[in-house]
């Protein structure tokens, strides 16, 4: 038996962590990984940008003012790159401004969504009962509100401040984070090493932040990754409407309306440009939830 | 079922309730009152507004004679800053126009939407099925105020093919742009959505019990595959109408429809809080009514739901 | 001629970490009116041995070599040839009845369907022959409950709607995938039971595919085992029970507990089944294989008859099977990971 037990152990197949092998599933994904090249990029221009660029995003060039639609195309000799806008402000640092704003959005909203929401729906699928039905129920309600008009509503009636307009987009996304989670928990929550930490007498609170949320990890890291883009999209979406963010600031949205008024006078590159990198940004971070989806969830083995 | 409704029923109105009182009571935390912003207004004009508008009366009691108002008379009260006009006004000038480009595309999203998703998933790893996820990919960053421009570009701007603004309910050419820059991203998410469900389904046991009997293909998905793929689509329903709704405010905006997406972006700026609070709950009436429709058509599908 | 004749069958599977060899170079027939047994762990390719001559190989399968049905091969066939064969000729009844049936549509339109489309009856007729039909495989009151969901069935009464199912059209062979792993202990010996006496009651072949001996012993005449996708031992059932003639036979046979001897001393075959995507050289059992010598690493025996009706896939002596006094301690089979 001792030869044979001994065979066994050299036919055995070697053991993979599991997020050794979400790694490399997720390397192996040729579109997460062009998502994130394309997600390292834009963050590049957001960080460095303003060290290429000629012009402030404040100053007018008075060179182009008046007549932008022949003077302010992009040109690399008068250190427009991306033009100007129809008040003769460089369009390049314009944007690198727009990337920077719209990224802390959708980063700092998607963060105060995935941390209210984790801590919300973890505590209401881990107490369980009466006060689980309660909380699920309060989710119901509030996700039944129409929300861009209530953050609206606020945004007008508390000012329309980037403080504001974080917190109001983070608070209102909670809702589906903590639906997760909770169903997450749920399945959790009668596992061994739950049941051995309440044996012990560790106390609730303590259970939930450093037994359970750790075990959640990979499924809030896959939801937060496709929350950025979403919350990106929220503020985008006020900001075209002129309710969000306020000049001189200005984020993708802003940009993509400014571009969209004055294209009718053939100043395409206004709308192309902030399009540009809205779009691909959105398409990044698509493709590296998608990748972390299926390198975390796999379905099929 | 009846019964089932009921107990919805019973669940959405208090829901209803708890939305309007808390715009109520947003709207009176909000620094200043409604009239007290732009100039300042001798004391006594404001009295007398505050007492016109009820504003001097006790929270309760205002609240009390707001909801009294919509439940019992569907009156959202007198706008704050066109005292001529009533929000009832300003919403039925505009609903009719948001419901029919809405709807359409609603449906538009839906049908294309399935449809693709469904092709995708029959001719999984073909190139049909690589074209499809790659529109339906390509669709879903495009936003309705991204799509807005690039289809005014293209069609107005380039082609004059379309009215690059404005509506008619008579001339159809008005309506192409604004449904199709509404239903885009949805679409996209609902094809994608789809395609999942239907490889899930046409994986599933029952599905190969349905072929083991000799189903010829076609039969199996339509008969067999269509209904429970539908179900992750049918869930999807609730927040694509909320986002539609949403969208619409850009598309009113952008294309100068006269929905009521207009009327609220103009009430934004102008801190009309009454009209803004009448369509905050108009929508959320509306939200949750279109809730209770996709639960009963969930429970209708799934027979394993009790009602 | 036999009813069904396998030649030289192999299944692949395209994965992400290559190729899983699923079925290889598997032999076999089945007679008319014949009740044969396939036994193996899971993983050992006895299922998808099943889909393959059904045409049920999941979308990344592939199977080669041929499958013939009364002399008309069957295997990779159109679907027009196939689903006049399915049901009609060959009917198949699969593991979880849960799952199995269509949640979303009533028992009475899963089984018309079958009739309408094979026997072209009008969807009356149709609804009483499932009924009639519900009877045989006695279901308590099938009139009332034929307009039921499957949920509304406990499992042991939706295994029996599946049977019924696949009788409607009378078929010469029917497949019975690990009928009863799913249901309850004491409804597994009813079913088999039921299964047994409609094999013989409809004079039908049939297929029975499971990893539990005791329901071969009842069901079958004749059993192969299966190993790695390869058939290892092929018999009548008597004489393959009694006196097993492979290392992996014995080790399951001895792995039955059974109440009348100690089962002090459990033993289970020691080890876990092969990596089917690096099938290795040779024999596939020689990892866990007490009889194991030299060269069985590097070559694989092939399944030979070693008298007219029994044949076997094994280098070691057939005398060292005789003197084997007594099998390998018994231990309950270790369900193997599956990979």
């Amino acid at each position: 038996m001792q030869s044979l037990a001994s065979t066994m152990v050299e036919h055995e197949v070697k053991g993979r962590s599991p997020w050794a092998d979400a790694r490399k599933r997720f390397v192996r994904n040729k579109a997460a990984m062009f998502g994130l090249c394309i997600l390292i990029f834009v963050v590049l221009f957001a960080i460095f940008g303003n060290w290429i660029a000629v012009w402030s995003n404040e100053e007018l060039d008075f060179n182009v003012m008046g007549q932008v639609a022949t003077m302010g195309q992009p040109s690399i000799e008068n250190g427009h790159y991306f033009g100007t806008d129809d008040l003769g402000r460089d369009l390049f640092s314009r944007t690198v401004q727009g990337t920077q704003i719209s990224l802390m959005v959708g980063v700092v909203g998607a963060a105060i969504a995935v941390i209210a929401g984790t801590l919300y729906g973890a505590t209401a699928g881990y107490i369980g009962g009466r006060t689980d039905q309660l909380m699920m129920r309060a989710v119901d309600i509030l996700m039944s509100i129409p929300y861009m008009f209530v953050l609206i509503l606020l945004l007008v009636m508390f000012g329309r401040s980037i403080a504001m307009l974080f917190l109001g987009i983070g608070l209102i996304s909670w809702l589906d984070m903590s639906r997760i989670v909770r169903g997450q928990t749920l399945s959790l929550k009668n596992r061994e090493f739950i049941e051995a930490a309440r044996a012990t007498g560790v106390s609730t609170w303590k259970i939930i932040i450093r037994h359970i949320v750790p075990n959640l990890l990979g499924v809030v890291a896959v939801y937060a990754t496709l929350l950025v883009p979403l919350m990106i999209l929220t503020e985008s979406f006020i900001s075209f409407l002129g309710l969000g963010v306020q000049e001189p600031l200005t984020s993708w949205g802003a940009l993509i309306s400014e571009g969209s008024k004055t294209m009718a006078y053939g100043t395409l590159w206004q709308l192309a440009f902030p399009l540009f990198f809205f779009v691909i940004t959105l398409f990044g971070f698509f493709f590296v939830g998608d990748g972390l989806r299926d390198a975390l969830d796999p379905k099929e083995r | 079922m009846f019964a089932y409704i009921l107990r919805r029923l019973a669940v959405a109105i208090p829901t209803l309730l708890l939305l309007i009182i808390f715009s109520f009571i947003l709207m009176h935390l909000a620094p200043g009152g409604p009239f007290s912003q732009e100039r300042a207004l001798p004391p006594q004009v404001l009295a007398n507004l505050n007492a016109k508008y009820g504003l001097d009366e006790p929270l309760w009691r205002q609240i009390w004679n707001y909801v009294y108002g919509i439940v019992v008379h569907f009156d959202f009260g007198p706008s704050f800053v066109y005292p001529d006009r009533t929000v009832n006004d300003l919403i039925a000038s505009g609903f009719p126009v948001t419901l029919t480009y809405g709807t359409l595309a609603f449906v538009a999203a839906i049908m294309v939407g399935v449809s693709l998703g469904v092709v995708a998933a029959i001719w999984h790893n073909t190139w049909l099925d690589y074209l499809a996820v790659g529109i339906s990919i390509g669709a879903q960053v495009l936003p309705n105020f991204v799509m807005a421009p690039i289809l005014v570009l293209i069609f107005t701007l380039w082609y004059r093919m379309l009215p690059g603004g404005g509506w008619s309910f008579n001339d159809p050419s008005f309506w192409v742009m604004p449904i199709i820059a509404l239903a885009t991203s949805y679409m996209a998410s609902i094809a994608r959505i789809t395609r999942s469900s239907m490889l899930e389904v046409l994986g599933s046991n029952h599905i190969r019990t349905a072929r083991a009997k000799g189903i010829p293909e076609h039969r199996v998905i339509l008969r067999h595959a269509l209904k429970p793929a539908m179900l992750p689509v049918i869930s999807y329903l609730g927040p694509v109408f909320v986002s539609m709704i949403t969208g619409s405010v850009v598309i009113d905006m952008y294309f100068s429809t006269g929905g009521i997406g207009k009327a609220f972006v103009d009430s934004a700026l102008n801190r009309d809080y009454a009209v803004m609070m009448g369509i905050t709950i108009l929508v959320g009436t509306l939200t949750i009514l279109f809730n209770l429709v996709v639960d009963i058509l969930y429970a209708w599908i799934d027979p394993k739901i009790r009602y | 001629m036999a009813l069904l004749e396998i030649k030289n069958l192999n299944v692949r599977f395209k994965t992400n970490d290559g190729a899983v060899h699923a079925v290889n170079n598997v032999d076999l027939s089945v007679d008319a009116g014949e009740p044969l047994g396939i036994v193996g762990e899971s993983g050992s390719g006895k299922s998808q041995l099943s889909f393959a001559i059904m045409g049920l190989l999941a979308q990344n399968g592939q199977a080669t070599g041929s499958v013939t049905f009364d002399g008309q091969e069957i295997l990779n066939a159109p679907p027009k040839v196939l689903n006049r064969i399915r049901a009609e000729k060959i009917a198949m009844i699969f593991q979880d009845p849960m799952t199995s049936l269509n949640p979303y549509m009533r028992v009475s339109d899963q089984m018309a369907e079958v009739l309408t489309l094979h026997k072209g009856l009008s969807r009356r007729d149709a609804l009483a022959e499932s009924v009639a039909m519900l009877d045989a495989v006695k279901i308590p009151d099938a009139k009332g409950r034929v307009r039921l969901y499957p949920h509304e069935f406990s499992g042991g009464m939706r295994q029996r709607v599946m049977i019924a199912m696949a009788l409607l059209c009378r078929p010469k062979l029917l497949i019975a995938d690990e009928p009863t792993t799913a249901l309850d202990v004491t409804v597994q010996a009813q079913i088999m039971t039921l299964l047994a006496d409609l094999q013989r009651e409809f004079g039908m072949a049939m297929i029975l595919i499971t990893h539990d001996l005791g329901v071969v012993a009842g069901a079958c005449e004749r059993v192969a085992v299966m190993y790695g996708g390869r058939i290892r031992e092929l018999g009548p059932v008597g004489p393959l029970f009694r006196e097993p003639a492979h290392p992996y036979t014995q080790g399951l046979l001895a792995a039955i507990p059974r109440v009348d001897q100690n089962d002090d001393e459990l033993a289970a075959i020691p080890g876990s089944p092969p990596n089917m995507s690096h099938p290795p050289p040779g024999c596939a059992f020689e990892p866990r294989c007490t009889y194991r010598r030299d060269g069985c690493a590097q070559q694989r025996p092939a399944l030979e008859y070693f008298t007219a009706d029994r044949a076997r896939a094994c280098f070691a002596p057939l005398r060292m099977f005789r003197q084997a006094a007594k099998p390998l301690c018994c231990q309950i089979l270790m369900p193997p990971q599956k990979r």
